[in-house]
């Protein structure tokens, strides 16, 4: 008998059953299995997990139809103390941000003891001992220490082994993890993923692994199931559904993840040198007046050049520099020391009022599209206001920035709508736009792409690459992600603590890595060894 | 413009709204609405006129020439309170307006330019530790009493709050990528504030005014009920009631009916402010479970 035995599973909104969200999915998973629910936002994999879980929003989503059971018992028939009862005991759900999911003022052993004291009868010695044994398990160094830590004092990687050691502590039968890794880097990535296999192979339990994202699923999946719009898609074992996809969306899904295999480099076209960054120096905090504050040295002599019409990647892990070198490079904060040279021109120096007149010239993307975009304006309005600030007369940008919608894939009639009526990609395409509506020589995208699903994502790609040829703009190109800057990016630099340890053509740089943090990286992708966009093994 | 910024600072449809604050808050605009409408046409409201003495008629219990009876001195005690809404109402009103206005703008500038900001928050510090009835009788001890220096004497010790509030608004608002973008594009500092920065303080500014507002209407009756307050000249709720201190024994309803005009519109407004707190921030409004 499956663990868990979801039927038909409906899910509409509370008020009005007409609006489904989830319409009659069939998922099962066996003990000792991996099953991934892949799909891109607004597919409804993580309602379909939270109904399973009974953790619907009351109020506002609920389950009409179906039947979800676990070990044969169908969940929607609990009471809610019941079914607080098999939450712990017979399942549990790890999520994807572990500073959220914990509570913060509790010492984290104390919050895994809680767990045992309210579901089983252990005494406090026993319950220590566990608690203790389960840190061990999910391999955290001195675990003593890390038990008596509070949330805050642990980094991301610990405080998600927290998380699965809370959720694993009471041997429950089956796991729900909702993309537990995508708020990590990939290092720790692959060191977490690994040691949810690990585990479930030692207490066979039944891991429901959500995620968007294929690296994810070609890694640790044994089954695959993927949604669509609130339907099940496709579904079968892993190897069948990356290397032979029945329906056209799990083809599309797969084609859109870019390939690790650096494309080519593009010639030297232009010989003019867009931006120059020499010696550049971030310091963060230090002494005040009267004491010697820590201070954090987050970028140490960066240089590059970058020459027009070419993309330059910076890529690196949280914690990197890579967003100080781009926010510098923009002026958004003072460099320490070094220079920035715009078009031959050194901005570095320069105090707000004479930065001015190269704030036209250099234009940046931000991560969140959600959050770039003043809600309250239009997004012509949005989109004329630089232009309006050096000078253009209000009608002509409003031409103007008609046609830039139209550049960037969106009607000339959206003008006169508002950020909240369009979709995340869209949003992007919007602040592409205002960003071009300055005729900028450097673009600096800031992550600019890791917030869209992977098709959205390949379409923002295309966009850039296409307004690059068109124009001949400069792109400096922010991103945690290699296999975003395998296909996009012209040279690569790779940064880590502030420094870049390497930097060079793309091919060389991704294709035959010197550095051996650059290495690590490459080996930490998921997914690495499978070329998704031809479904086959990369070819050794 | 002023329409442009406004949109958008209001999300909810009236359904919505009327859905999730229920009756109370109708029943508080429809009272406060009154009270509004009885202070503007006074004149015509009141029977008689409310300065006017009549010795015989001293402390008369209510009849129909005297809807609510007379005081010591003989004075129409209803007509008296109709009109003591009119100095209550101003006073509230006008403390609002002054404390947002000029809370709203120092707000602004302490909360987006930091080395502004270290100053101006002392400063309001300072402000703020003065308490606002001790601050009145210093005002009126030193230039007089009038509404205007109670006026002053309320505001100022309001207008920290207001900055507060700008300025934990701006301090979150300044982060946002949008206001990054903003500065990206070359918008000048001023622009930046009024059309990116300012429209997110209008929600929460609106559920402060009300509270500013009860509470001048409050701090103004204590004033006048310690004499530190608007002269005895001018009937307000506060002057009512002390002059009828003394006769408090003998005649209670003289303090009762003031008292209950002054309870009745603080609670209508405290009343519009929760409601408007429930439909600008959903995160504070009921929880539905």
């Amino acid at each position: 008998m499956p663990v868990l035995m979801v039927e038909d599973l409906h899910v509409a909104v509370d008020s009005k059953a007409e609006l489904e969200v989830v319409h009659g999915i069939t998922i099962e998973i066996n003990a000792g299995e991996t099953v991934c629910l892949v799909g891109e936002s607004g597919s409804g994999k993580s309602v379909s997990s939270l109904a399973t879980m009974g953790l619907l929003p009351k109020g506002s989503l609920k389950v009409t139809k179906g039947r979800i059971l676990l070990d044969g018992e169908n969940l929607l028939d609990l009471s809610p103390s019941q079914l607080r009862d098999r939450r712990a005991t017979r399942m549990s759900m790890i999520f994807q941000e572990p500073m959220t999911a914990l509570n913060p003022v509790i010492k984290v052993g104390e919050q895994i003891e809680e767990v045992l004291q309210a579901h089983t009868k252990l005494s406090n010695a026993e319950t220590h001992a566990k608690v203790m044994d389960m840190l061990e398990q999910v391999g955290l160094p001195d675990i003593e220490r890390i038990a008596r830590s509070y949330p805050h004092q642990l980094s991301g990687g610990q405080r998600q082994r927290i998380m699965i050691a809370m959720a694993l502590v009471l041997e429950p039968r089956l796991l729900i993890a909702d993309e537990p890794t995508t708020a990590l880097d990939v290092t720790t990535q692959k060191q977490i993923l690994k040691l949810i296999k690990e585990l479930q192979e030692k207490h066979g339990t039944a891991v429901l692994f959500i995620t968007h994202d294929m690296g994810v699923v070609a890694e640790i999946a044994d089954r695959v199931y993927v949604m669509n719009q609130g339907d099940l898609v496709e579904s079968g074992e892993v190897k069948q559904i990356l290397s032979s996809p029945r329906q056209d969306y799990t083809r599309r899904l797969l084609s859109s993840v870019p390939s690790l295999v650096p494309r080519a480099s593009r010639p030297v076209i232009r010989k003019k040198l867009a931006l120059q960054v020499t010696e550049l120096n971030k310091v963060y905090g230090g002494g005040g007046f009267l004491s010697k504050a820590k201070t954090t040295h987050a970028a140490r002599e960066v240089s590059f050049n970058l020459t027009a019409g070419r993309t330059l990647g910076i890529v690196g892990e949280s914690g990197s520099g890579k967003s100080t070198v781009a926010r510098c490079v923009m002026r958004m904060i003072d460099p320490t020391s070094g220079g920035i040279r715009v078009g031959g021109q050194e901005i570095s120096g320069l105090t707000r009022k004479g930065l001015h007149p190269f704030r036209k010239r250099l234009q940046m993307v931000f991560q969140d599209p959600y959050r770039s975009l003043n809600p309250r304006l239009t997004i012509e309005e949005s989109i004329i206001e630089g232009p309006v600030n050096y000078g253009t007369p209000p009608k002509e940008a409003r031409a103007r920035a008609g046609e830039l919608l139209e550049l960037v894939g969106l009607p000339a009639s959206a003008a006169k709508r508002y950020p909240h009526m369009f979709s995340g990609g869209q949003r992007q395409r919007i602040a592409i736009a205002r960003a071009l509506a300055m005729e900028p020589e450097l673009l600096v995208a800031d992550e600019a792409v890791s917030a869209l699903d992977v098709s959205v994502q390949s379409q923002v790609l295309e966009l850039l690459t296409e307004i690059q040829e068109r124009t001949g703009i400069a792109i400096l190109f922010i991103t945690h992600d290699l296999r975003v800057a395998a296909q996009i990016c012209d040279e690569v630099a790779v940064m880590r603590r502030g420094e870049v340890v390497e930097i060079g053509e793309t091919a060389d740089v991704l294709g035959n890595p010197q550095h051996e943090y650059t290495q690590a990286l490459l080996s930490a992708a998921p997914g690495r060894d499978w070329d998704f966009a031809n479904f086959r093994p990369v070819a050794a | 413009m002023a329409e442009k910024t406004l949109r958008g600072a209001f999300p909810l449809s009236t359904r919505k709204i009327s859905a999730r604050i229920g009756i109370a808050p109708i029943i508080a605009a429809v009272v406060l609405l009154i009270i509004i409408l009885i202070a503007i046409f006074a004149p015509l409201v009141a029977p008689h006129d409310p300065l006017l003495q009549n010795p015989i008629e001293r402390l008369k219990p209510p009849s129909s020439d005297h809807l609510l009876g007379t005081d010591n001195y003989g004075r129409d005690l209803f007509s008296r309170v109709v009109y003591g809404a009119r100095v209550s109402l101003v006073i509230g009103i006008g403390v609002t307006i002054l404390s947002v206005v000029i809370g709203l703008a120092v707000g602004l500038v302490s909360g987006f330019f930091r080395t502004a900001d270290a100053v101006i928050m002392r400063i309001m510090d300072g402000l703020m530790a003065m308490p606002s009835v001790l601050l009145a009788i210093a005002i009126v001890s030193l230039v007089g009493a009038s509404i205007w220096t109670v006026m002053a004497a309320i505001t100022i010790p309001e207008i920290p709050r207001v900055v507060r509030l700008v300025r934990s608004v701006v301090l979150t608002a300044r982060e946002e990528p949008y206001v990054e973008a903003a500065i990206a594009l070359g918008t000048s500092m001023p622009r930046v504030l009024w059309r990116h920065l300012m429209p997110n303080t209008f929600a929460p500014l609106t559920v402060q005014a009300t509270y500013v507002c009860a509470s001048a209407i409050l701090t103004e009756a204590i004033l006048s009920f310690l004499g530190a307050g608007v002269s005895t000249e001018t009937p307000t709720w506060g002057n009512i009631m002390a002059e009828a201190r003394v006769f408090f024994q003998l005649k209670p309803s003289l303090i009762l009916w003031p008292g209950l005009a002054l309870s009745l519109c603080i609670l209508s407004i405290n009343l519009l402010g929760d409601a408007a707190r429930d439909v600008l921030d959903p995160r504070m409004g009921k929880r539905e479970d």
